[in-house]
């Protein structure tokens, strides 16, 4: 059983000044296949490197320059493909879409329009425990990416960088399933999360290797499901398209304001028109590129240069052998395999890394529970207060195993546990060790212990006589005695013994 | 098919090539001449016919994922009209 149930979200609903609306949002995901090469040409895709300096003469659209593709890429989106439950084309085709722009020296883009490379697929949004939504993957399709335009260097002129022209995208379109900001956030976690699983993409937002461009529209209460029904979009508004967004917040800011915007619009008897807008953070607004409006009659044309993709079903099996096991599949094992809350292994599957570290450790200790606890609570907590990722981890996963080994043993309490937990952080070393040396071994002698009870009895004849009359008193003494053993006394010991010697 | 003024008009701009007013209704009719001329191609019946997308027995070709080509800033941009500091220098087009 790989599969979790769900239940599907609320839809947002947005109360206007006479109704309430409901938003309706499709994503395009851009997202920079991790090649070393160019899709076309075997210049580098380096990040961060001299202007101009990642350049083939393919890139710059020098004249005679012919595209020849880079098969990894090609890779690249079909595992993608899989990865989203797709169908595979085993036949694609590029196609040009002619515009002008000094970042595209071309003057097109080749993309894939007509003959996408993937189709129809799927991918599961997950809410909340127990509720999610299931987002239909229209297509994928391979195209290039433009450079880039830097305007605040001159007052005059914009300068441009083409080392990014060039490089391979994969753009990944949904269909409108998508139904408030915060499930639009969520649907491109869920995607980066794929990607990084696969591997077929870093998912670095910042430096715009994800970015979405993000369709909205708005509907009364019932239209979207009749939309459901027929698929017809004439149940659902005009859309809206908002450009080249690569901040999950913004992503969400964008979206609450550009519903609002179309809200007011048809309230007041108007009409919202199908066009291209930008956010701006700043005023918190969704301005009309109108500029780009007329100029975006793409002219759409079969790539003269370049041949149809044509693949192997076989060669599509090989990949499919090679994919990893994935967010979904890993979580609802994390649940069923080692009775983890879907919370937890939600939380532990986020980053394979992450799920990695919390295996190794589980398997050592003997305990999922325990070292889910340990490895959320203690590490990811820890961690995060120094700014660190998993990569970073003071704490190697057979330290973590053992201090939860010594736990359940019962070696160590789970109080000076937290202390051992810092001693190993800070200064590493072997848990047990460390325990041994340092004298933090658990005192489950009941003598011992006993004696330590009769003593704060004897010292303290007002409270026990306060404790014989209100038993919750208890805890006072339990207190004391753990103070007087410095923590080491087993917890559990500690209680029955009070309570004994209380009621004699 | 059959392209009036305002097309022809529309179509010049998006390959920003520029035609005077006056040349535009002699531009329509080469479009109408061209397009008429190619239209005699829909009498053949193609039905059931696969697209025929080359006239050469060739698949598409592939390469690996090597960087093979770059590091030559100096060439991209030795017939920039302007460049500056590493960038082609471009009139400021800005959203």
């Amino acid at each position: 059983m790989l599969d979790l149930t769900f239940d599907t979200p609320t839809p947002k609903t947005i109360a206007g000044a006479k109704y309430d609306w409901e938003l309706v949002i499709g994503m395009e995901v851009h997202a920079q296949v991790a090649s070393k090469a160019k899709l076309f040409s075997g210049a580098s895709t380096k990040f961060g490197a001299e202007p101009n300096s990642n350049v083939a003469f393919v890139d710059a659209a020098m004249p005679g320059m012919l595209p020849v593709i880079n098969e990894f890429c090609v890779e690249q989106a079909v595992r993608t493909g899989l990865g989203l439950k797709a169908e595979i084309h085993l036949k694609s085709a590029f196609d040009r879409k002619n515009y002008f722009y000094p970042d595209l020296p071309q003057g097109y883009q080749i993309s894939q329009l007509y003959h996408p490379i993937v189709g129809e697929g799927e991918v599961i949004v997950d809410m909340e425990p127990g509720i999610a939504r299931r987002v239909r993957i229209e297509r994928i399709h391979i195209e290039q990416d433009a450079g880039k335009s830097i305007h605040d260097m001159d007052p005059n002129m914009s300068f441009v960088d083409l080392n990014r022209t060039g490089v391979a995208l994969m753009e990944i379109v949904s269909c409108p399933d998508i139904r408030g900001p915060e499930e639009a956030a969520a649907y491109i976690a869920k995607i980066r999360q794929i990607l990084r699983y696969l591997g077929t993409c870093d998912g670095n937002m910042q430096n715009g290797n994800l970015r979405a461009d993000v369709n909205v529209s708005i509907c009364r209460a019932g239209q979207y499901e009749k939309y459901m029904e027929t698929q017809d979009f004439s149940h659902l508004g005009t859309r809206c398209e908002i450009k080249n967004m690569n901040s999950m917040r913004f992503i969400q800011q964008a979206i609450d304001v550009e519903a609002r915007r179309q809200i007011a619009i048809v309230e007041a008897g108007g009409e919202v028109h199908q066009e291209t807008r930008l956010y701006d953070p700043d005023k918190g607004e969704t301005r009309s590129m109108r500029s780009k409006e007329e100029a975006h009659d793409y002219r759409y044309f079969p790539c003269p240069d370049l041949l149809p993709l044509e693949i192997e079903q076989e060669w599509v099996d090989d990949i499919a052998k090679t994919l990893p096991e994935l967010p979904d599949e890993k979580k609802a094992r994390f649940v069923g395999d080692y009775g983890l809350s879907e919370y937890d292994a939600s939380v532990l599957t986020a980053e394979v890394i992450s799920a990695d570290f919390f295996e190794k450790v589980a398997s050592t200790a003997g305990d999922g529970k325990l070292a889910a606890n340990w490895v959320i609570n203690e590490l990811f907590g820890r961690l995060k207060k120094e700014d660190h990722s998993i990569e970073d981890s003071p704490v190697s996963p057979a330290q973590l195993a053992g201090i939860i080994k010594l736990i359940k043993s019962d070696t160590i309490s789970g109080k000076i546990a937290k202390d051992l937990f810092e001693i190993v952080y800070t200064e590493g070393g072997d848990p047990d060790a460390i325990v041994e040396a340092r004298g933090m071994k658990q005192v489950t002698d009941t003598g011992a212990i006993e004696a330590a009870v009769d003593e704060i009895i004897a010292a303290n004849p007002a409270q026990v006589e306060k404790a014989k009359a209100n038993p919750k008193l208890a805890g006072w003494f339990v207190g004391q005695v753990m103070k007087a053993t410095g923590g080491k006394a087993n917890p559990k010991a500690v209680n029955q013994i009070v309570a004994q010697k209380l009621k004699d | 098919m059959s392209i009036d003024i305002a097309t022809a008009a529309k179509v010049a701009k998006l390959a920003r090539i520029k035609v005077e007013d006056d040349a535009l209704p002699a531009l329509a009719q080469e479009f109408n001449d061209i397009l008429g001329f190619i239209e005699q191609l829909n009498e053949v019946d193609v039905d059931g016919v696969e697209p025929m997308v080359s006239v050469t027995p060739m698949r598409l070709k592939r390469r690996a994922d090597v960087v093979t080509d770059g590091d030559q800033p100096e060439k991209v941009l030795k017939n920039a009209p302007d460049a500056r500091e590493g960038f082609f220098a471009v009139p400021k087009v800005v959203e």
